[in-house]
């Protein structure tokens, strides 16, 4: 077996294992189902059909993609913009630093009052979490061009966009998806957190709605499912990486 | 009598910092013919990668004349400067193919006649087989010979190198010294070849600069009459020894 298969193999192990261990726990402890319910009572939960999953699935998908794509072309748009000029990236950084002390959750009773509850208001929810970190790692990136290779461009008489679209471009691609892989972890907690604060749909209103009939099955469902929104929009995320960043050149 | 390619006579080049002025290079005055290799040696500090600036035309001079070009030898400052720098630079995300060809591509010259010939110049560089790799998976040396591949790519007349071999272990570096001459002979390049190596600047060198610090002044300038091809063996020379000492003697290290 190669070392990468290997690899793979005990990632499915330990998540088999931890599964198991889940089973075990209920099963033998005789834990009541509302203190924890055992793996198959959790599918079970899925079987309500006035739960409305799907509907509640796609509105959390939603606000946690859109959140998270809008943030992307933000974020990168901005970094780019700052490059452009100086002024301007020694006017708006610091101010964006101290932007990004504001522990975003803690706007969320604004976000309402702003834009009233439901999908579009968690979307900003996402959004305004996941915004700086890919903001912040990008012009990072962008202003990391070694000066030699400053030299060796104007040597050649280059021009400002080529320094641009073959040098300072594909140089900060390793430093966007980190702040891109970040973000991911990010927008799903924004998303969530402004479920929590006001909404009438997604599955962070559900888990509210059925903690008050105390159904522990259907709340850990829904944690599952928000878990797994958000490792499909990191895997995509880590897939686009494989397909454009050179191995050497990733930041972990 | 031939014109000389390079001629330097009394360039100054001062930094200020804050109010304080700082004298980079003061009275650089010597010439390089064509296709020679001309060593800049001298301790950190002195001036040489400044200097080597100037040539490039990063930095304009504050005096003295430079001119760079005959009429048999004319030279176009945009397309006619090839640089090495210390660490080779590549861009990681692009094979070395693509790195030997970025140049060109910056110019805009024929691709298929720049490919045809960065490939030529892999195989000089002794890299042939390489083109369609990544920098991380050459070593420190064959990287560099990439870089310098790179500074041929688009047949520039003048190459600077800025101690292109200070970052490679000691047997390395010889072997890139050699490599070097090879190339050189070769490609017919003029090669300004900054160092702070004494034995390097002698066996590279047909003519060496002298450059001592603080504050940053040309020293001495003389020809380096020993035969090509050199081999390591002249290191053991007499005259290789009277030229090192020279050199010592000048950055006042004897």
């Amino acid at each position: 077996m190669t070392e990468t298969a290997q690899r793979y193999v005990l990632a499915i192990v330990a998540h088999l294992a931890l599964l198991l261990a889940w089973y075990l726990f209920v099963a033998l402890g005789n834990v009541p189902k509302f203190v924890m319910p055992s793996p198959q009572a959790t599918l079970d939960a899925l079987l309500q059909p006035n739960y409305n999953w799907w509907t509640n699935i796609s509105v959390t998908a939603t606000e946690i993609f859109g959140g998270y794509f809008l943030a992307l072309a933000g974020g990168v748009a901005l970094a780019l913009a700052f490059t452009w000029s100086k002024t301007m990236e020694a006017f708006f950084m610091p101010l964006l630093v101290s932007l990004n002390m504001i522990p975003k959750v803690a706007l969320g009773p604004l976000i309402i009052v702003w834009f009233k509850y439901g999908v579009f208001p968690n979307t900003i929810m996402a959004f305004s979490i996941c915004v700086f970190p890919i903001l912040l790692t990008t012009a990072r990136g962008l202003r990391e061009v070694e000066p030699e290779l400053l030299d060796l461009v104007r040597s050649l008489k280059g021009t400002r966009w080529q320094l641009f679209t073959k040098i300072q471009l594909p140089g900060s691609l390793p430093y966007i998806f980190a702040g891109m892989k970040v973000a991911a972890i990010l927008a799903v907690a924004g998303a969530i957190v402004g479920e929590f604060l006001g909404s009438d749909k997604g599955l962070g209103y559900l888990m509210l709605q059925v903690q008050v009939t105390l159904d522990t099955p259907a709340m850990f469902m829904a944690v599952i499912l928000i878990t797994l929104i958000g490792m499909l929009l990191y895997g995509l995320v880590l897939a686009f990486e494989r397909l454009l960043v050179v191995k050497d050149a990733r930041v972990e | 009598m031939m014109q000389p390619f390079i001629h330097l006579a009394g360039v100054r080049k001062s930094y200020r910092r804050g109010r304080q002025e700082h004298l980079a290079i003061s009275d650089a005055t010597f010439d390089v013919m064509p296709g020679e290799l001309v060593s800049l040696v001298g301790p950190s500090g002195c001036g040489k990668s400044t200097l080597l600036k100037v040539l490039a035309g990063l930095l304009p001079h504050d005096g003295g004349e430079a001119k760079i070009g005959s009429s048999e030898h004319p030279f176009d400052p945009s397309r006619d400067v090839g640089m090495v720098f210390q660490a080779p630079l590549l861009l990681k995300w692009r094979r070395i193919l693509d790195n030997v060809l970025l140049p060109a591509e910056i110019l805009g010259l024929p691709q298929k006649e720049s490919s045809e010939r960065a490939r030529g110049l892999l195989a000089l560089v002794g890299l042939a087989g390489y083109e369609d790799k990544y920098p991380y998976e050459l070593s420190g040396g064959m990287q560099q010979r990439a870089a310098i591949a790179r500074a041929l790519v688009h047949d520039p007349k003048l190459v600077l190198m800025d101690e292109p071999f200070g970052a490679l272990d000691a047997l390395t570096r010889e072997k890139m010294n050699l490599e070097l001459l090879r190339i050189w002979k070769e490609a017919g390049k003029t090669i300004v070849f900054v160092t702070h190596g004494i034995s390097e600047a002698v066996f590279l060198g047909s003519r060496v600069v002298v450059l001592t610090a603080g504050p940053a002044r040309m020293a001495d300038n003389f020809p380096i009459d020993l035969p090509y091809p050199r081999t390591l063996d002249m290191k053991t020379h007499e005259r290789f020894g009277e030229y090192t000492r020279r050199i010592y003697k000048l950055l006042g290290m004897e």
